[in-house]
């Protein structure tokens, strides 16, 4: 603190700080006191005093009554300040007044009024003041007065308003308890209020309403089982936090009624707790006596959560569930299905090598047994889990994956299938040959015998399909005939689905290639040769090409088809050289034969215009996609520009001028320029001379330079509009018609020169208007043949960018 | 939190049906159906909470009424337990020795009556002599 101090205090103030700090001894201190006391006393009585130095005033008051001295004749002066404007004011008022009085004083009632204003207020500084205020002096006749404001104030915005709303509210219930029962409501509601402030700062009054009256709160234990759930998470993975809940937790435990439900559900979420944070040994004792109590229990329901705090339990502490197996049998054989299902969850979480198989069959039979759909999902899968991971021999395994699937195989993901048919290829890994054979050999044989039977899911089946194909042969105990025999069956006993019949092909394919590659020459059989021919006709494509396949393998020789169909090469990755190396001899040879090297596309100039153009459309359309611009407001034509309207009037398609161009590009396309050049000078469509496209051809009032607007040309131009038209919409299509155009374009005067340069002609006679007009429609079938001849290079040109 | 209350009878009428998350109305028709059929055949000795779909239905019979209530799966059943109790505690002190007939000629105050109880999903109010007194005022409304 400098000399002048912090808030600009004045230097007495600071002076007699300094001295009371400095004195040695009491009576120098009073004396000094006294001295202040004097001194302050006349200064206040002086009529205009600054408010600054009011509150100056005040606050060594403050300091003065602060030791012990009395100050009663600034009380009211005091009360006067935190009636002020100010807020700093105010505040120090309020202060002053919590300090100096207490709640029998007779200037509380002064204070009442101006409290009640402030906790009206819009600055919540104030209000919050008002409530410190409250807190302290309010009494008990007092309380009426301002209980309603407080009560408002519960439901502030601004958090910390509502926590203090709360424990004046509290202190309003220990000064008399009955003026706040109604309200205790609003306690509960703040127990779940968002801000965790005002819900600490619930459990105060709460608390103290709780200790009185235990029974009427115990329905609040909702809200405990939510305070329980918010710790469970705070705590999970948190020492430091878990250690602060131990204490708290363990009470609660030993504390609960374990007679009454509510308490039983307390109990299991102190577990579920537990269950979460960081493990304590002690807890953890308490936690597997209430599960012992409640697994020992013939509710069902408290069973039910002993199993599911078991599942918890299992990762900390394994060695609980072994203290409680018993139970958790029985469990298993209830006939009460929820419990049952609890039961396998918590076995699921056990699942070691030991003990995978005895689980996995069980979860089996359940799943047989079962018609729930999600739950059937569910458990299929869980059961693959269990088995890919602690499989302890392939037999099982096998075995295993054969029962779920033909349980489940509709449900099961088809990776699980693809899974399968991995593993079986690849073997367990680092196994020896013979055991992979082994188990090869045994698949194929299980395969076998299932493979009869009615009605087994798509995704055995083309498991089934696949492993017969691959391996059918291999150990030679099965005759390919057998086998190829069987997998035809297979194909036409599931004919609808196309996926097994091409897994069924494509192995029979494979069957007779490692037949040929062994050298072991055989007929292909007569029912399959059927079989092929009907799928060579197939409707889908997949068949069809299968189909061929097996047409070509068969018929190439023992070497060609060893080096495409290899055998046991499924987990390999074909590689493919895109430089085609093999081919390189072969292009040597005709290269020397005179064929025409090959040249890339961007070298070859051949076609010009259209790919040119087509390079450019598809340039122009990847600039212009999608314009999100607004186009450019369309520019008045210059007055002094007369020439103009005369190519204008044939609107946007005879691009006679190059000027026209220029404006088309920038108008948009309605904006028809017109006619008249002294026009008005505003953006509007001008449409007096044009004629109207729809309807009869009518005779327009057009002044002179328009006059080659005769109804016939009027036709033409519709003619020509309507013929262009399509093609001009499009902005791709104007750009590249208009290059069209530009090579065009002569043709176009001349069109443009016979519709319009004689424009005396428009009075002319019918008959040599007809002739006009035939020699215009012809010519105009001519520009149209040439324009549809564009038009349709157009379209192409269009089709191909859409299709680029 | 809660995804419906369903109040239902023996012969699967659905007395009362408050949803708390959308759905179609032939799934509605649907999800009644299907909880009824899971919670009339069960045992009384079994266990309260039926796993339904990808949550549970913690259900309790009152004479001839099933109250289902379906949650989360994450959600404390016992609590929830209470909850149906607490609702019937509420009921019966409302309508005085409640019973079917009650619910059904007065459903619009039995929806009032849940509304205080529980919004959005979760539980509201606790306690049983709060939401009594709220409802007396809303009875001399009336």
């Amino acid at each position: 603190m400098g000399s002048q101090g912090g808030f600009g205090q004045s230097k007495e103030f600071l002076d007699l700080v300094k001295s009371i700090g400095e004195t040695r001894s009491k009576s120098e201190e009073d004396r000094i006191i006294l001295r202040e006391i004097e001194t302050i006393k006349r200064r206040i009585l002086e009529p205009d005093i600054p408010r600054r130095k009011m509150k100056e005033y005040i606050i060594r008051l403050v300091y003065v009554e602060m030791l012990g001295h009395d100050a009663s004749f600034g009380y009211i002066h005091a009360v006067k300040m935190a009636h002020d404007e100010n807020l700093l004011h105010k505040r120090t008022g309020y202060l002053a007044v919590t300090l100096f009085l207490n709640e029998d004083h007779d200037l509380i009632i002064l204070i009442v009024n101006t409290i009640q204003k402030d906790l009206k207020s819009d600055n919540y500084l104030v209000v919050f003041s008002a409530l410190n205020a409250v807190c302290r002096l309010i009494n008990e006749e007092t309380i009426p007065a301002v209980l309603p404001q407080v009560v408002e104030l519960l439901g502030h915005q601004k958090e910390a308003v509502r926590k203090k709303a709360i424990m004046t509210l509290h202190r309003f219930y220990q000064k008399s308890p009955s003026t706040v029962s109604h309200l205790i409501s609003n306690f509960r509601k703040k127990l779940s209020d968002n801000d965790s402030g005002v819900m600490g700062a619930s459990l105060y009054p709460l608390f103290d309403l709780i200790t009185i009256d235990v029974k009427s709160y115990k329905d609040l234990v909702a809200s405990f089982i939510k305070l329980l759930k918010i710790l469970g998470l705070l705590g999970n993975g948190d020492k430091h936090a878990s250690g602060q809940m131990y204490n708290v937790v363990g009470d609660l435990i030993r504390k609960c009624d374990a007679s009454s439900n509510i308490g039983n559900a307390v109990l299991y979420e102190c577990i579920c707790c537990v269950a979460s944070i960081y493990p304590s040994t002690k807890l953890l004792e308490a936690t597997a006596e209430v599960i012992a109590k409640f697994l020992k229990n013939d509710n069902h329901n408290l069973k039910y959560m002993g199993i599911d705090v078991l599942g918890r339990l299992i990762k900390l502490s394994p060695d609980v569930t072994e203290q409680h197996q018993l139970a958790v049998i029985d469990c298993l054989e209830d006939l009460d299905d929820t419990l049952k299902r609890k039961t396998f969850e918590l076995l699921h979480k056990m699942t070691k090598s030991s003990n995978v198989e005895v689980i996995v069959d069980g979860m089996i039979d359940y799943m047989t047994s079962i018609n729930d759909f999600h739950y059937k999902i569910e458990i299929a899968s869980r059961c693959v889990e269990l088995a890919e991971q602690f499989a302890p021999s392939n037999h099982w395994f096998i075995l295993t994956m054969n029962r779920i699937f033909e349980h489940a195989g509709d449900i099961v993901d088809i990776k699980v299938a693809h899974n399968l048919m991995r593993l079986i290829a690849k073997g367990f890994g680092g196994d020896h040959e013979s055991a992979d054979s082994q188990l090869r050999s045994y698949a194929v044989e299980s395969y076998l015998h299932i493979v009869t039977e009615p009605k087994l899911p798509s995704a055995f089946l083309q498991v089934i399909c696949w492993v017969l194909g691959e391996f059918g042969t291999a150990d030679g105990n099965y005759s390919a005939s057998n086998i190829s025999g069987k997998l035809r069956d297979v194909a036409e006993a599931y004919s609808s689905d196309e996926t097994v019949k091409a897994y069924a092909i494509t192995a029979l394919t494979k069957i007779y290639a490692f037949e040929i590659t062994s050298g072991r020459k055989m007929d292909i059989l007569p029912e399959c040769q059927s079989l092929f021919e009907e799928l060579a006709a197939s409707r889908s494509a997949d068949l069809q090409q299968r189909a061929y396949e097996f047409r070509t393998v068969v018929h190439l020789e023992a070497h060609a088809v060893k080096s495409i169909m290899p055998f046991d090469v499924s987990c390999e990755d074909i590689e493919v050289d895109i430089t085609l190396p093999f081919l390189n001899s072969y292009v040597q040879q005709s290269l020397q034969n005179g064929a025409q090297p090959y040249i890339p596309e961007e070298q070859r100039s051949g076609t010009i215009d259209i790919s040119n153009i087509s390079n450019q459309v598809s340039r122009e359309s990847s600039m212009h996609a999608l314009k999100f611009e607004a186009y450019e407001l369309p520019k008045l034509p210059a007055p002094s520009r007369p020439p103009l309207p005369v190519s204008n009037i044939s609107t946007e398609l005879v691009p006679v001028p190059e000027q026209s161009y220029s404006i088309r590009e920038a108008n948009t396309y309605p904006s028809i320029p017109s006619v008249s050049t002294s026009g008005p000078p505003e953006l509007k469509l001008r449409l007096e001379g044009i004629q109207k496209k729809w309807g009869r051809p009518s005779y327009s009032s057009s002044p002179p330079s328009s006059s080659g607007v005769s109804p016939s040309t009027a036709s033409e131009i519709s003619q020509v509009e309507s013929a262009a038209s399509l093609s001009s919409r499009p902005q791709d299509n104007y750009k590249d018609l208009k290059k069209a155009e530009v090579k065009i374009a002569p043709e176009k005067q001349k069109l443009a020169a016979s519709l319009f340069g004689d424009s005396s002609k428009s009075n002319k006679t019918t008959g040599t208007r007809h002739n006009t007009s035939r020699s215009d429609t012809l010519s105009i079938d001519k520009s149209t043949g040439s324009r549809s001849s564009v038009a349709p290079c157009c379209r192409d040109e269009n089709s191909s960018s859409t299709t680029s | 939190m809660i995804r419906f209350i369903l109040l239902q009878n023996r012969q699967g009428k659905t007395r009362l049906a408050k949803y708390y998350v959308p759905l179609e109305d032939s799934e509605k028709h649907k999800v009644e159906y299907e909880v009824h059929r899971l919670v009339v055949n069960r045992d009384p000795k079994f266990t309260n909470f039926v796993e339904f779909r990808t949550h549970k239905v913690i259900y309790r019979r009152y004479a001839g009424l099933f109250f289902s209530l379906c949650v989360d799966i994450t959600d404390n059943e016992l609590a929830y337990l209470e909850c149906i109790h607490l609702f019937v505690e509420v009921l019966d002190h409302f309508f005085s020795n409640v019973c079917e007939l009650d619910l059904v000629f007065n459903f619009h105050k039995v929806y009032l009556i849940l509304d205080e109880f529980i919004l959005a999903g979760e539980i509201q109010e606790t306690s049983k002599r709060a939401i009594i007194e709220r409802l007396g005022e809303l009875e001399k409304l009336e």
